[in-house]
């Protein structure tokens, strides 16, 4: 975004497990775009982005899919998600499924480069990256996959976190180690995700840390499931949900 | 060798309970890892010249008939002997033959990766000929009567503890759990065989095609001594191994050693031009060369998959895969294991024969970023589940209970008003199957899902709650 003028509207993109599971990580992003200084839309007719047809191999289905978000959000101005898969998924993948088809291919390359997952808005579109927020506690941060290695977005998070007041953040060991979700890989392979998902849980909980924050709504579904199921303490929270927090705010 | 590709889903199950092989996986796997940094750190540009490396594959792939044909002359030149072998049958024909025309009773082997994937050890034993492995790791194994679990590191499944039992067992030799001392054991058994062996079986890292020149790449000394004593060295290479010159020989050297083991070479380099020459005092009297095909050539044709022939067998993919540290080589049913495995196993046997090894991956991309060679896996193994999905030379028998779901899904995610209606009905079916909270029944895959796991419950969607708060129906909160 270099060189360009700041985005003055943005349209959210709610990924599927935040409209059902964590609506609060929506409503949280939202809030924090706003104390961002930008307006925020909410294009009614939006669903899914297409990714688990694609990365089950289904194409023809996550075309339709893809077809369908690109007119939903076509003219908009910049695109943000809570979420670096669903952003992977649009920036990204998209091209491949487009690849036999320039006109549909220029309409998914040009809103790729308008879709941001939420940090990297923040702090590279925006430069943004103290927003006031206050949140007691020490704090690990789970680096996904799709955000770290697909986006490149591991600075960003941090940048934002460190200027939480209140927040205190560790490291955890195997930082960049997948938690095990992968999607259909837990479907497919339960046990073997299982455990996966019980070495990262064992490493969040060994940082001390009474928080594990993502960035990845599927990765705190992933982890903060194994951490409620098997009775830690520790809680899995979306960066959106730290960040959205203003001191004196109630807590509920 | 022994196809198990189909029964994935079992044995990763079984591996990934076993604790042991976990804790022997995750501490190997680190040091590699750590070993790989300390040498790429060295480096100037380790990038750029990973970039190189992938430069240098790509152009010899493009050129790789006339690469080929160049270096079969070289070779011949130099007194050695060039074969071409189609497939698996093809090159376990050419050797029992070579064994036959030599009178061959004791073959010693270095480590390849090419003869496990023709099954040669059976093959000759089949033949009554004595076969002995001469890397530690994988005479480990043979004496194990298993495979190879890592492409660099043959026995990295096991620990020293069950290494020291084998040995005690098979060899007869007091119990020791000392490194030194069971290595020493080893080298005393097989320095009789190199002794005796009438043919010495290796593969080869790279060919050079400009001189004809092998280049075998090793640690322990045991190829060097395979490739000098017996009388034929006899090695069997995949057809991609070619490279032009030297100069790309120098390249993917510095990739590989430093990728493997973070060497800047490795402790032995053979470079082996043809058998002894009349002014030699060591080395072979005959020296073949086997140039395997077994299916590479289809690869290669292909423009999404050609990009795994690049590969330089480091190893690196496998030790960073949390799915591979979890489930071991074994589990993936064939010769190759880990990211790379995925993709060679399901392009080198017959397309769709390997259909739940392209979900073994949680598409981390952890490999994609230390491939020596920049080979993208994730990209790839997303390929292979379209082809097994949709392209009618990979997809087998439709299994509804996969399909139906993502068409249904789909159907729905086009029609925003059926997508929030179904929402509806989720939140309404689970007032009745899972009304305190926990879930009274799930479908088999979220059950199992779920065994530690807290399986999600639906919410107010956001959609309504946007709805609710723009229309001022609901009064604004500061947090969910």
């Amino acid at each position: 975004m270099q060189g360009k003028k700041p985005p003055r509207k943005v349209s959210l993109f709610i990924p599927c497990l935040v409209e059902h599971f964590f609506p609060q990580v929506g409503e949280a992003t939202a809030r924090v775009l706003e104390r961002a200084g930008v307006e925020v839309q909410y294009p009614e007719r939006q669903t899914c982005c297409g990714q688990m047809q694609f990365k089950t191999g289904y194409h023809r289905e996550a075309r339709k899919m893809a077809r369908h978000f690109l007119r939903v959000f076509g003219d908009s101005e910049a695109v943000v998600a809570p979420s670096g898969s669903c952003v992977g998924m649009v920036r990204h993948h998209y091209r491949t499924l487009f690849r036999d088809d320039a006109s549909w291919l220029s309409r998914a390359e040009a809103l790729g480069r308008r879709t941001f997952e939420l940090t990297e808005f923040l702090v590279d579109a925006l430069g943004i990256v103290e927003l006031g927020a206050e949140w007691p506690g020490k704090g690990v941060y789970h680096d996904s996959c799709q955000v770290s290695r697909l986006l490149g977005v591991r600075e960003q998070p941090r940048m934002l976190l460190s200027r939480v007041r209140g927040l205190e953040m560790v490291d955890m060991e195997h930082q960049e180690t997948c938690c095990g979700f992968g999607g259909v890989f837990s479907l497919e392979f339960p046990a073997v995700s299982e455990k996966m998902t019980g070495d990262k849980a064992a490493a969040v909980v060994k940082s001390g840390a009474g928080f594990v924050i993502s960035a990845e709504p599927s990765c705190l579904l992933n982890i903060g499931g194994y951490l409620e199921k098997t009775g830690e303490r520790v809680k899995a929270l979306h960066i959106a949900e730290i960040l959205a927090h203003q001191a004196g705010e109630p807590w509920n | 060798m022994e196809l198990r590709v189909e029964e994935i889903k079992k044995t990763a199950v079984e591996a990934a309970l076993n604790e042991v092989l976990h804790q022997t996986l995750s501490s190997a796997g680190d040091r590699f890892v750590a070993l790989r940094e300390a040498g790429f750190s060295q480096l100037e540009d380790p990038d750029g010249l990973r970039a190189r490396g992938r430069q240098v594959k790509d152009r010899c792939l493009a050129n790789l008939p006339k690469l080929l044909r160049l270096l079969e002359r070289r070779v011949t030149d130099a007194g050695g002997v060039v074969h071409w072998a189609r497939d698996a049958s093809d090159a376990r024909a050419l050797i029992l033959g070579l064994a036959d025309q030599y009178g061959v009773k004791t073959v010693v082997k270095g480590k390849s990766m090419m003869t496990e994937e023709i099954g040669l050890n059976r093959a000759l034993a089949a033949k009554g000929i004595e076969v002995w492995e001469t890397d530690l790791g994988e005479f480990i194994v043979q004496l194990a009567d298993e495979l190879p679990s890592h492409i660099i590191a043959p026995a990295i499944h096991k620990n020293k503890e069950e290494v020291a039992r084998l040995f005690c067992e098979k060899l007869g030799v007091p119990y020791t759990e000392n490194p030194e001392e069971l290595t020493m054991v080893a080298r005393r058994v097989l320095r009789e065989k190199f002794l005796g062996a009438d043919m010495g079986i290796t593969g080869g890292n790279m060919a050079v095609a400009e001189t004809g020149t092998l280049a075998l790449f090793e640690n322990e000394g045991n190829i060097r001594m395979a490739t000098s004593l017996p009388r034929v060295h006899v090695a069997l290479i995949g057809i991609e191994k070619v490279v032009e010159s030297w100069d790309d020989f120098g390249v993917l050297l510095t990739l590989l050693a430093r990728s493997a083991a973070g060497q800047k070479m490795p402790t032995y380099l053979s470079l082996i031009t043809g058998p002894k020459k009349p002014e030699e005092r060591d080395g072979p009297e005959a020296f073949h060369l086997i140039l395997l095909d077994n299916g590479r050539s289809r690869v290669l044709a292909d423009p999404v998959l050609r990009d795994s022939l690049f590969c330089l067998r480091c190893g690196a993919c496998l030790n960073v895969c949390p799915v591979y540290k979890r489930i071991g080589g074994h589990s993936y049913g064939w010769v190759y294991s880990g990211p790379i495995g995925i993709l060679l196993n399901s392009e080198l046997l017959p397309p769709g024969s390997a259909r739940d090894l392209s979900y073994a991956c949680t598409l981390c991309g952890a490999c994609a970023e230390v491939c020596p060679v920049m080979i993208d896996h994730p990209t790839m193994i997303l390929d292979l589940r379209r082809r097994l999905a949709e392209d009618p030379v990979w997809k087998g028998r439709l299994v509804l209970s996969k399909v139906l779901p993502m068409k249904i899904y789909a159907w729905i995610s086009v029609r925003p008003f059926f997508f929030r209606f179904a929402g509806s009905m989720a939140m309404a079916l689970q007032r009745l199957v899972a009304p305190s909270g926990e879930w009274k029944w799930l479908p088999e895959a979220l059950a199992r899902w779920g065994a530690r796991r807290k399986i999600p419950r639906f919410k107010k969607p956001f959609s309504r709650r946007w709805k609710e708060l723009k229309t001022g129906s609901r009064k604004r909160k500061s947090s969910g």
